[in-house]
């Protein structure tokens, strides 16, 4: 074992699968000699040339429509977006291009894309540069959405990614990019639809993803000094999903508290939330609970981001209003 | 044999056979749309159905240089692009009618139309998205090391969409080998160029890219098969992307329904005067390359394909239906709701 960071697990991925299959090709904003806005790919432009890491103009449409024509004839391009907000300007070719293609082509064309989106706030960098918009993405059938919280997973998944021959969209946590957690000598692939248990607990299922694994880690620890022992379910990938170990963890702690850093408003949160108590209606003792930001973008100043997020304090209050 | 171009002043040494070609494919579209035409009436075929009849010199011009490997991005108007690189027909004829022996197994229809193993990456319902799949295919083509090429068909008014300026940019940029073929049909639905642009020829944008352009005859499938002639070999020898504008007229409305009132009278004759069709089988006869015995025997050969195409689509089954949740992803199979 040894620890890595975040941000060095993507890049071991992506080097792994590159020196395996030249067919994998990195593309976007300042990837190359400059190493990725976040430091994700350093070192890999000299590795693999210009040729197979290529720096884009700022124009995200190109990056990801090129992407989808070029998955569709042979290669398997991994592009990075700068931020999850600057979707925006790449949906047509992610949602009307590739996540329609293989259907609307009765099976006849394939789009092995993945997107690499960092997401989330914490760093004062204003509303379009702080977004979580996992539900932009889950509520498009044909894409794959993978959501990694540590380095090992955050390699092993993306392994998983540059194989699956469907488009994935890897959202990346900005504020974990540095944080050191341990890889083994030799990681594996996650496969998608596997959830990781964080923490075992038998009072309350915390169900969470990213960032917000950490903090329900936190959340836990402080409910555990007042006899209230959570399970943390690490969902990794949003679809496929994983509600098996949901469905278990929730009958054996008969509550289950959601934890989103997107707006709570019409989010991916909300369809957890849903699933289980549509699911798990009779192994319920209270109404689900939904913690996320607050329904606002998400603000500059660090009084008021603070403010806006969810935080550790959140869940521990929304478990024990639970009980 | 060799022939004179009309407009290009260039000797083209076109054998018989690939003239000959060129005419049933020309045929083969405006008689595989006029038949949509009239299914489409009947109700036979549903939802939006766009014809290409009177733009067919450009997709068979063009195609007409193209090899099975090279790539083809379509548009909503796509049936004409499918036919000229070789598409089937009776795929064709039964997708349209939501067949499972459709070309998308009934779920693509008219504006969803692929053949991955004729390049054609799609008819695309999406304004202007061609242009970045296309420059993505040339990407890739030029990445492995082949000669093939990218030819993105697209309307006029999908100039005006950020995608047009983007692939621009960067098919220029990568030297990539695609061929931009402008169908200038005169309207976006039933917004005249005049109305959504400040320019007249649409291959003077190239020069904001440093790519060479050309505005040129598009109901004269000689001179498309020229000019894109050079395109092509311009991008299978490395030296990039091509802006061909080819101007033409569509003589039926939008869509199937819409009359094209918005459309001068005295516009739409004088156009009709110039379609593409009856053109060239005159100069096929003037320059006594085809008889008019070989043109009919062309006729009925193309009739009796649409026949067939027909009767394969009436009586080719409904998909079944499980199969509307299947094909979305490669290993998946969405959690059927079927109620």
């Amino acid at each position: 074992m040894r620890k890595i960071t975040y941000g060095e697990g993507i890049r071991e991925a992506l080097r792994e699968k590159m020196l395996e299959n030249k067919d994998v090709v990195l593309l976007g904003e300042d990837v190359g000699p400059y190493g990725g806005t976040f430091g994700v790919t350093k070192g890999l432009w000299e590795q693999f040339g210009e040729e197979r890491v290529r720096d884009t103009p700022i124009s995200e449409g190109v990056i990801v429509g090129a992407s989808v024509g070029a998955a569709a004839t042979g290669l398997r391009p991994v592009a990075e977006l700068m931020f999850i907000d600057f979707l925006t300007f790449g949906m047509d070719g992610l949602v009307n291009q590739a996540a329609k293609m293989r259907y609307m082509f009765g099976g006849k064309i394939s789009v092995p894309l993945v997107l690499r989106l960092p997401a989330g706030g914490g760093i004062s960098a204003g509303a379009q540069h702080s977004g979580s918009l996992e539900a932009w993405v889950t509520h498009v059938p044909g894409l794959k959405v993978v959501y990694p919280s540590n380095a090992a997973d955050a390699w092993g998944l993306m392994l998983t990614a540059i194989d699956d021959d469907n488009p994935v969209v890897y959202i990346e946590s900005k504020v974990l990019y540095s944080q050191k957690s341990e890889v083994p000598d030799k990681v594996s692939k996650v496969p998608f639809g596997s959830a990781a248990i964080a923490r075992e607990g038998a009072d309350v299922s915390i169900i969470t993803y990213g960032k917000q694994v950490h903090d329900a880690l936190k959340a836990a620890a402080a409910l555990a000094k007042d006899g209230i022992e959570a399970e943390v379910i690490d969902l990794r990938s949003l679809y496929p999903l994983d509600k098996e170990t949901i469905f278990r963890s929730v009958a054996k702690t008969h509550r289950a508290l959601v934890v989103t850093e997107e707006v709570k408003r019409g989010g991916y949160g909300g369809e957890l939330s849903a699933l289980v108590s549509e699911q798990c209606f009779d192994e319920l003792d209270a109404p689900v609970v939904r913690i996320g930001a607050l329904d606002s973008p998400v603000p500059y100043s660090q009084v008021l981001e603070s403010l806006v997020l969810p935080s550790v304090e959140d869940i521990v209050k929304g478990v024990k209003e639970m009980f | 044999m060799a022939l004179h171009s009309e407009t290009g002043g260039i000797h083209l040494s076109i054998s018989k056979e690939l003239l000959s070609e060129m005419y049933r494919k020309m045929l083969r579209i405006r008689k595989f749309e006029k038949t949509a035409s009239v299914f489409f009436a009947e109700g036979k075929i549903p939802g939006f159905v766009h014809l290409y009849i009177g733009e067919e010199a450009i997709a068979v011009g063009t195609c007409a240089n193209l090899r099975d490997d090279d790539f083809i991005t379509s548009t909503h108007r796509g049936h004409g692009h499918i036919v000229a690189k070789g598409g089937n027909l009776k795929y064709m004829m039964a997708e349209l009618f939501g067949k499972e022996t459709g070309y998308c197994k009934g779920k693509g229809g008219s504006m969803h139309i692929a053949d991955a193993e004729l390049g054609i990456l799609g008819a695309n319902g999406i304004v202007g998205a061609g242009h970045l799949i296309a420059t993505g295919s040339a990407w890739s083509a030029q990445y492995r090391g082949t000669d093939q090429v990218s030819v993105c068909f697209f309307g006029d008014a999908s100039t005006n969409q950020s995608t047009f300026h983007e692939a621009m940019n960067l098919a220029s940029l990568w030297k990539l080998p695609v061929i931009f073929v402008c169908e200038n049909n005169l309207y976006g639905i039933s917004v005249s160029q005049a109305r959504h642009q400040n320019i007249k020829d649409i291959s003077q944008r190239a020069v904001g890219y440093g790519m060479p352009a050309l505005s040129a005859d598009g109901n004269d499938v000689l001179t498309v098969y020229e000019k894109v002639g050079q395109a092509v070999s311009r991008a299978r020898a490395g030296e990039g992307p091509t802006l061909l504008e080819f101007k033409t007229y569509r003589q039926h409305g939008h869509f199937e329904g819409d009359s094209g009132a918005y459309r001068p009278k005295e516009e739409v004759e004088a156009w009709l005067q110039k379609d593409p069709l009856p053109r060239f089988e005159s100069h096929l006869l003037e320059s006594s390359i085809l008889t008019e015995e070989e043109l009919e025997a062309v006729r009925r050969e193309v009739d009796e394909e649409i026949r067939e195409a027909l009767e394969f689509a009436d009586a080719s089954p409904y998909p079944a239906p499980e199969s509307s949740v299947q094909d979305i992803y490669s290993d998946l199979i969405e959690e059927a709701r079927i109620r």
